[in-house]
């Protein structure tokens, strides 16, 4: 079953050990009296409804989601969605009038002010879409900000900001006002801001929604850069699909303040399951989404040959040809673009794991049906099917 | 028939006797809002006039220029000397006195004021109201009042001073912080600030612009008053004035009118400076006569806005 989005499954078992936050059906709703609402609600009264009679709105409709420990969750979902409602329900900047927020097993809906307090100065930070950041204070005090919050005295906070500062690369701006910088850099002062205070959870609300298209793909690599050293548990909002899918090891989708479709990037992809989420999917770059072993046809010698500790020795093209070395091999994880970059047909490419072991094989017709997104990659390309196409 | 005489509201009589009822009932309450009003005018002004004109000459015309600038500074110098030239250098200093106590109480009234109201919108309903009405009376209004409850004189004057100037204060201060951007708010709570910690690191700093304009406003309003407490014995350019007036001395009046437009230029010019310094748009001077040219129309502007607000005050 390894090549079986390996990615939901190592979200979907364990749920209950592996999730830093835990949301189980959450409520928010906005008007004058979100209780009588809330009644009406568990009464059964639709969203429309609710604000027909009453006015009220429901902002965030029964929203359960886990978010695991070091991964990057995107919540994706259109203007009005009530994305940045849950994500403001998270570290209570908005009170939920219902359900349960689990940080760390514990559930933080119900704790103090104080105590919340606490969390926000420690345990979880925020990045804002427009930075957010304070225009009449210098960059690195913008980015000891939650530590000076904290209490931490002058010398050690600008000591702490000054390291993450050198992290995103801004150190030599660290005395300039943030009206100096371009918006990519603002945002990484943000961002270094919400590093600075060693919060494993990171709120990043469309954080880079209001930059310049090539500045948001830079900023997009810079985070996974980061993440890929710090390992912290990300919350990230976008109504952009092709971020989602950039940056999520999970992405929820929302719509009218419910949760209509959780999972892996590619299982999104490859089964929308609506109509609503196929629309996002329909013009994504699959060639940059689908890895090998989403198209491998999986233990498939295909010609190979192993040796007895699964690496592969040689290919033959047919029984009884000679062995030979003259094929392609790719990693499990290498996206159908570079395996296309990297394929010489009629070579055949096998997929081999980090320790050179063999994972499966890949035909051409299925590589190119990978791409095109045509149907389902693995059962339409059978092997005999690959030979008439070659 | 029905005649319009015989039924009369005596309006008059029931404010008369409520004014004296407070008078007698809360002198000592009176008093002691007068006491500390009288303590610091007469630091202020005894200060001000133990100081040789030389002197002072000197240490104003150094403050303007490290906040306005080149410009403002010469005009100051120039301005503080005919000042002593036309003979009316202690009234100037009492009228200045009258103003920065009225100033000072003035902040400690109104910025807490401003923030109590930005903070509950309860506080603003109440208060809101309050400040419509102080500032569509005319300020003549106040002086009445002023006199049966503090009586007359200097002291009195810059309570009346005050009343007339705190309003735009609150306004601003409430309006400043109010205005301080949501995201800006909810970055200072997503950190983990307390109240406090979100009034002084976030919303007043994000508001000190706009409270400092409205400093401005209320530094306007004060001379604008300075002049009219003239009328309860408040002493000063206002009283040259006002005894010129009775003399039909039209030179004395002139005197006394030319004191307060050098000082109100002043003013508004510094206070400006200070509220545009904190937008970090400190103005270089250009040339010396392009400066002294703008500054006298620019100056002149501000006198005819100084009129308008007094307008708008009374």
């Amino acid at each position: 079953m390894l090549s079986e989005e390996p990615i939901g499954r190592l979200m979907n078992g364990d749920a209950q050990l592996t999730n830093r936050i835990e949301i189980r059906n959450l409520y928010k709703i906005f008007g004058n009296d979100p209780r009588a609402a809330l009644k009406r609600i568990e009464g059964g009264a639709s969203k429309n409804s609710l604000l027909a009679d009453t006015g009220n709105v429901l902002g965030v409709d029964n929203v359960s989601l886990g978010v695991p420990k070091g991964s990057i969750s995107v919540i994706m979902g259109l203007s009005g969605s009530g994305k940045s409602t849950l994500a403001r329900c998270v570290n209570r900047i908005l009170e939920p009038d219902a359900g349960e927020i689990l940080l760390d097993g514990e559930d933080i809906t119900n704790v103090d002010i104080d105590k919340m307090r606490d969390i926000r100065r420690r345990r979880i930070s925020m990045v804002f879409q427009n930075f957010g950041l304070l225009p009449t204070k210098s960059v690195i005090e913008n980015v000891a900000f939650g530590l000076k919050l904290r209490g931490l005295g002058l010398r050690e906070r600008h000591q702490k900001a000054g390291e993450v500062l050198e992290v995103v690369g801004l150190s030599q701006w660290a005395s300039h006002l943030p009206e100096a910088l371009s918006g990519g850099m603002r945002q990484r002062v943000g961002l270094a801001r919400a590093l600075a205070t060693e919060a494993d959870v990171l709120i990043m609300d469309e954080a880079f929604s209001a930059l310049d298209p090539l500045i948001r793909s830079e900023m997009q690599e810079e985070l996974l850069r980061l993440q890929s050293s710090l390992h912290k548990t990300v919350l990230f909002i976008t109504h952009d699909f092709q971020e989602a899918l950039r940056l999520g090891t999970q992405i929820a989708i929302m719509s009218d303040g419910a949760l209509i479709r959780e999972g892996a990037p590619q299982d999104i992809v490859r089964d929308p399951q609506s109509d609503y989420v196929a629309a996002f999917t329909r013009n994504v770059d699959r060639a940059r989404l689908f890895d090998a072993q989403s198209i491998m046809l999986e233990g498939d010698q295909d010609g190979f040959t192993l040796c007895p500790s699964g690496k592969v020795t040689g290919w033959r093209a047919e029984d009884g040809a000679d062995l030979s070395d003259d094929f392609t091999t790719v990693a499990p994880e290498t996206k159908l673009i570079d395996i296309a970059r990297a394929a010489r047909p009629p070579r055949p490419i096998a997929v081999v794991d980090d320790a050179g072991r063999f994972c499966g094989s890949i035909t051409h017709a299925a590589l190119l049906a990978g791409m095109s997104g045509a149907s389902d990659a693995r059962h339409s390309a059978t092997r005999e099917g690959v030979r008439a196409d070659v | 028939m029905f005649d319009m005489e015989n039924y009369r509201i005596p309006l008059d009589h029931w404010i008369q006797q409520f004014v004296e009822w407070l008078a007698y009932n809360f002198r000592p309450v009176f008093l002691t809002i007068k006491w500390p009003v009288e303590e610091l005018l007469n630091l202020i002004e005894n200060s001000l006039l133990a100081t040789p004109p030389l002197v002072f000459l000197i240490v104003f015309t150094g403050i303007t220029l490290w906040i306005a600038g080149r410009g403002l500074a010469i005009f100051t110098a120039f301005a503080l000397v005919l000042l002593m030239l036309i003979d009316i250098w202690p009234e100037t200093m009492t009228t200045l006195a009258l103003i920065a106590t009225a100033i000072v109480i003035c902040v400690l009234i109104g910025i807490p004021t401003g923030i109590l109201c930005a903070r509950s919108d309860a506080t603003w309903r109440f208060v809101r109201p309050v400040l419509d009405i102080m500032q569509t009376t005319p300020s003549f209004v106040y002086l009445i009042p002023v006199v049966m409850l503090f009586g007359v004189g200097t002291v009195p004057g810059a309570v009346a001073v005050v009343i007339v100037a705190v309003p735009p204060l609150i306004r601003f201060t409430n309006l400043g912080i109010r205005m301080v951007d949501r995201e800006l708010i909810e970055a200072g709570i997503a950190f983990g600030a307390t109240d406090r910690q979100l009034l002084w690191e976030v919303q007043l700093p994000q508001a000190l612009p706009t409270i400092l304009g409205g400093l401005n406003q209320t530094v306007l309003l004060a001379m604008v008053m300075a002049v009219i407490v003239a009328m309860i014995g408040a002493e000063g350019l206002g009283l040259v004035v006002l005894q010129g007036l009775g003399r039909l001395d039209i030179g004395r009046a002139g005197v006394g009118g030319i004191g307060i437009v050098l000082v109100a230029i002043i003013l508004d010019r510094l206070t400006q400076a200070i509220a545009n310094r904190k937008h970090g748009k400190t103005k270089k001077p250009g040339g010396l006569r392009l400066a002294m040219r703008n500054l006298v129309r620019g100056g002149g502007a501000d006198l005819a806005g100084t009129g308008e607000k007094g307008a708008q005050g009374n």
